[in-house]
């Protein structure tokens, strides 16, 4: 039983690895810069797939959590802190080397945050907002949680919009490479390729591997049970309202994780990636999946969003994902890999007989 | 084991629970009989916390219920199998099981994995079966599945809500004897029941519950012989 849950991810890291010896060898590997960028979005999709498929909650503001992790790292990377430097706080971070201190061209001095200094407060950062967000918005159900989730990411979207230090309509860019370790960075560098191919979807495998082992644990059951039936769980003894809020933070760190790193590799970030059609699109790809089929989510969050990322919608992007979304809820609620076309076809016609 | 005094619960302006008193002693199945509409599942969800009082007393063992949630109900030993079986029909009879102990699970695994291979024994079916969706199971063994769930939480209190609704005839025979076994092994049981004449047979006392009052009460065989009862619920004319 073990073993046998661990098995996909075997096979995850195999068509990694001839993913990228085949792309190397046929000297196509400009796809590996997509199939990168993929695999945060992937990381995204699969967070929100614990919320809307294990724990039946829906959420349209996870662009938002993304846009949070993204834009806290560049901020605090790309910013000048010189003004601040007398800041006791300041001194204290500096002599534990997490402060970075450069010279611009006309010699005065920039300080800027190390990464990992940032990307541990865009996570703090979004820990707390998700848990002010959630405590109140949990305690709606249906179209009345999304309406929230969405006005959430509405509200997000306008303030990287307006904000100066987030420069505004255009983004933040000039971030800084992510030196994780010694030799070993998140950039987007045309050198770099391969091993940030391999960084994330390395990242990718060991949320994954952590997604499957909470399935499988006592809040993953718990989950399980909220969604086929809340009142039936909560005289289990399970404190329903808790563990819905769980699950909506964890899967609110992985987005901005998401978004930290991408911004990282892609070099900047601007404010479409906190847009509520990004929102749409993460549900539409959880949905496709078969919402509580966290496989068939990770399948087509990589297909779909490598395609659009290659450009195979064209200025139709949006309302492919948007269309993705219609049809699946009218013909295949459970997922594209639950879809039995006959079956499906038979119900059609049967429906309009009645 | 259990006290209640005075209980109102209303659903906005509507009463439902009308100054309901009760009682339930350790050893004993005690039945709540009546009609549909009567108060029988509005008072099961008050004693387990999903419905709060206006007003009245509910003591567990000792315990205050009035003011605390579901799950530290669920802690202090009260069990609800609530109506329909609402077994978590994704899930495989395992994982129903295990959940059932979800308030024991984090503090002792292995004890209560252990109370697996006792509900195993007392529901054979349920080991056959065990690596099958609950959705995929029939009635009958759905019920014996939401017994065996809320028996995983080895509670001092089982609360049955209408065991009985849509089983066939002898798989409720079946049911029912599975509850007298309960009972010899020692645990208390409050079963809520429109097949009066099934429940009466088995319990040791009986409450009447009418528009969300208690009209008559009594041990069992007493209600069997009441008049009033015969006439309401057994289907049959005083002579």
């Amino acid at each position: 039983m073990s073993a046998k849950k661990y098995l996909p991810v075997l096979w995850l890291l195999l068509i990694v690895v001839a993913v990228q010896l085949a792309t190397s060898y046929s000297g196509k590997e400009f796809y590996l810069t997509q199939l990168t960028m993929t695999s945060y979005y992937c990381l995204l999709v699969i967070g929100l797939c614990m919320v809307m498929g294990y724990a039946g909650q829906i959420s349209l503001g996870h662009a938002g959590f993304f846009a949070i992790g993204g834009y806290t790292s560049a901020a605090l990377t790309t910013n000048n802190f010189a003004s601040y430097s007398e800041l006791t706080v300041m001194q204290l971070l500096n002599r534990y080397g997490c402060i970075i201190t450069t010279e611009d061209m006309f010699g005065d001095t920039i300080i800027n945050f190390h990464p990992w200094l940032a990307f541990a407060a865009a996570i703090l950062l979004t820990t707390i907002i998700a848990f002010a967000i959630g405590i109140p918005v949990l305690k709606l159900k249906g179209h009345y949680l999304a309406m929230a989730t969405l006005g959430f990411g509405v509200i997000i979207y306008r303030i990287v919009l307006a904000s100066e230090a987030l420069g505004e309509a255009d983004g933040i860019s000039e971030v800084p490479a992510f030196v994780l370790i010694k030799g070993l960075s998140v950039n987007g560098n045309m050198d770099d390729r391969v091993i940030n191919y391999y960084i994330a979807w390395g990242i990718l495998t060991i949320g994954a591997l952590l997604l499957i082992n909470l399935i499988n644990s006592r809040t993953g059951r718990a989950l399980r049970a909220i969604h086929a039936s809340e009142e039936a769980a909560s005289a289990m003894g399970i404190n329903t309202a808790r563990s819905k809020l769980y699950i909506f933070v964890i899967s609110a760190v992985f987005a901005a994780v998401a978004g930290a790193m991408l911004t990282h590799y892609n070099g900047g970030i601007g404010p479409s990636e906190a847009g509520v059609m990004k929102s749409v699109r993460y549900v539409a790809l959880v949905a496709i999946g078969g919402m509580a089929n966290f496989w068939g989510a990770l399948t087509m969050a990589a297909t779909l969003n490598f395609l659009s990322l290659r450009g195979m919608f064209g200025s139709y992007d949006d309302a492919v994902f948007g269309a993705i979304l219609i049809l699946i809820m009218l013909f295949a609620p459970n997922g594209l890999f639950k879809l039995s076309p006959i079956k499906a076809i038979r119900q059609i016609i049967n429906r309009d007989r009645r | 084991m259990l006290k209640i005094k005075n209980i109102e619960t209303a659903y906005g302006n509507l009463k439902v629970l009308r100054r309901i008193s009760m009682h339930v002693d350790p050893g004993e199945i005690v039945t709540i009989i009546g009609a549909n509409g009567a108060g029988k599942t509005t008072l099961l969800h008050t004693i387990c916390g999903l419905l709060k009082p206006r007003a009245g007393e509910m003591v567990l063992q000792g315990n205050d219920l009035c003011r605390l949630s579901p799950e530290k109900i669920v802690k202090l030993g009260c069990s609800l199998v609530p109506e329909g079986r609402q077994v978590f029909a994704t899930m495989n009879v395992r994982e129903n099981l295990i959940l059932g102990a979800y308030v024991r699970y984090k503090k002792d695994k292995k004890k209560a994995l252990a109370e697996l291979d006792k509900i195993f024994a007392l529901f054979p079916v349920l080991k056959e079966r065990e690596n099958q969706l609950a959705g995929t199971l029939s009635g009958g063994e759905q019920q014996m599945l939401a017994m065996g769930r809320s028996l995983m939480a080895k509670p001092a209190l089982i609360m049955m809500d209408e065991p009985s609704t849509g089983l066939a005839p002898l798989i409720v025979k079946n049911i029912f004897e599975i509850i007298v076994k309960l009972k010899e092994s020692g645990n208390t049981v409050l079963l809520v029941e429109q097949n009066a004449k099934a429940a009466l047979a088995i319990a040791d006392r009986g409450y009447v519950l009418e528009t969300g009052k208690i009209i008559v009460q009594g041990p069992a065989e007493d209600l069997l012989a009441n008049n009033d009862v015969q006439r309401a619920y057994l289907g049959r004319e005083a002579v």
